[in-house]
């Protein structure tokens, strides 16, 4: 029941067709937080994957530097439309991270600095789709983009990329996250475009 | 779903900013802060969709109000706010989120601080706030470029002259009315300090701007001692200090 809107034409250029259904193309890197951004200095980071109170993995800033980096390239969607493509960032790969770690969860909630938390399955953290990145453009990533260091799980929408992360809880049930319990999809495809609850 | 809305008035706030008017049969209702939607759909079948707040109150039936401004560069916010005439259809789909709100049983202190066209969720919780008889403290800090850039200025100067317990206050940030006490600068610590509720009442605090702005304006709550988690925020546009 699409309804034409008298005298609109729009603007489409040829990377219209890099991008998933109803996102358009920005230069910019806007911000979307819900509260004030943290300041978490260096020496008070941690980071851990942990099963409630039983801790699997823990890392300080220094240990967590002293792992294997990856440069990446990313397109970034978020459920607000914009796209940004051909980002560049630097960070660990949760495959480094979770590389000892033995579990029989099958999702993951991820915990941020600020109580963020955000949800996704074990697996889409695994197998080269998902980094906790720390620079970006070749600078240290600014606090209001999540730094010292963000989730980044680019296959998704980007309120999955948790910024401020300073942990994964692993758990057998799927429990949405922050932004899931407000409305918005429990997974965030953007191919797929799962924007809210409710879309298929 | 997507619903259909149709347009049954057109009103300009500022030269670059229009708020629309529309009738949307099967609207289910909003909460202040919330935003909806909506398409605009080429004969060709190609469509752009953006996100709007909703400005109007909460119990405003079947009727959703945005104010949208015009992005010079902006692939849709022209046509709403120059093309769009009464009688158009347009489709929306909300409303959507349930984190930037103000809800009318809510009776603690609230500040309100908006930059630029961040007045619009704000405005919605004003006058949801009046429509339903709240007695709930507000204060607005409202930053704009310049007097004429004020988006629903008479209103709000009728909403406060006859309530005490609404106050609001403006920020000039490029050019200040004659004789206003302060010279055109950007908010500051002290005017947070002046104009938004003391500690004691531990406000709620609703933040709404381009990003810059909400960056500055949480830094300052935040070192006056607001609690962080009084702080809720909702940002546009870019981060404006990457080259």
């Amino acid at each position: 029941m699409d309804i034409v809107s008298r005298g609109f034409s729009g603007r489409r250029g040829p990377a219209d067709a890099k991008l998933p259904p109803g996102q358009y193309l920005t230069t910019d890197f806007p911000v979307l937080s819900a509260g004030p951004t943290p300041h978490v200095p260096l020496d008070k980071w941690e980071f851990t994957i942990n099963e409630g109170l039983d801790v699997l993995r823990r890392w300080d800033w220094k240990s967590f530097r002293e792992l294997p980096t990856e440069t990446f390239t990313a397109d970034l969607h978020c459920v607000t439309r914009w796209s940004k493509l051909g980002t560049y960032w630097e960070g660990v790969s949760l495959d480094t991270m979770f590389a000892d770690v033995k579990t029989d969860a099958s999702y993951a909630l991820v915990h941020s600095y600020g109580d963020y938390t955000t949800n996704l399955p074990l697996e889409d953290l695994m197998d080269k789709r998902a980094w906790i990145a720390f620079r970006f453009d070749d600078d240290d990533l600014a606090p209001e983009h999540g730094g010292p260091a963000r989730l980044l799980v680019p296959h998704l929408y980007l309120w999955k990329s948790a910024k401020w992360v300073r942990g994964i809880t692993l758990t057998d049930e799927d429990e949405p996250g922050f932004w899931e319990s407000l409305g918005y999809h429990i997974y965030g495809d953007p191919w797929r475009e799962q924007r809210y609850s409710g879309d298929e | 779903m997507w619903r259909v809305g149709t347009v049954i008035a057109l009103h300009d706030e500022t030269a670059t900013a229009r708020t629309i008017s529309l009738e949307v049969p099967d609207w289910p209702g909003h909460v202040a802060g919330q935003h909806v939607d909506l398409r605009l759909t080429a004969s060709d079948g190609y469509s752009a969709v953006r996100s709007y707040s909703i400005a109007s109150a909460q119990n405003s039936e079947h009727r959703v109000e945005i104010t949208v401004e015009r992005l010079p560069s902006g692939e849709v916010s022209p046509y709403l706010t120059q093309q769009v005439a009464v009688g158009d259809r347009l489709e929306l789909r909300g409303p959507i989120g349930g984190w930037f709100v103000w809800r009318s049983q809510q009776d603690e202190a609230v500040q309100l601080i908006a930059g630029g066209s961040g007045i619009v969720p704000l405005m919605a919780m004003i006058r949801s706030r009046a429509s339903a008889g709240s007695t709930a403290p507000f204060r607005l800090l409202y930053s704009v470029r310049e007097p004429t850039a004020v988006f629903y200025r008479d209103e709000l100067r009728m909403l406060s002259d006859k309530d005490q317990s609404l106050r609001v206050t403006y920020a000039f940030t490029r050019t200040a009315p004659k004789d206003w006490p302060r010279p055109p600068s950007r908010v500051d610590a002290a005017l947070i300090t002046e104009a938004t509720w003391p500690l004691n009442l531990s406000p709620s605090c609703y933040v709404c701007g381009p990003t810059p702005f909400v960056e500055s304006v949480t830094n300052f709550l935040t070192a006056s001692g607001n609690n962080r988690d009084k702080i809720r925020t909702e940002r546009f546009g870019p981060t404006g200090e990457r080259k």
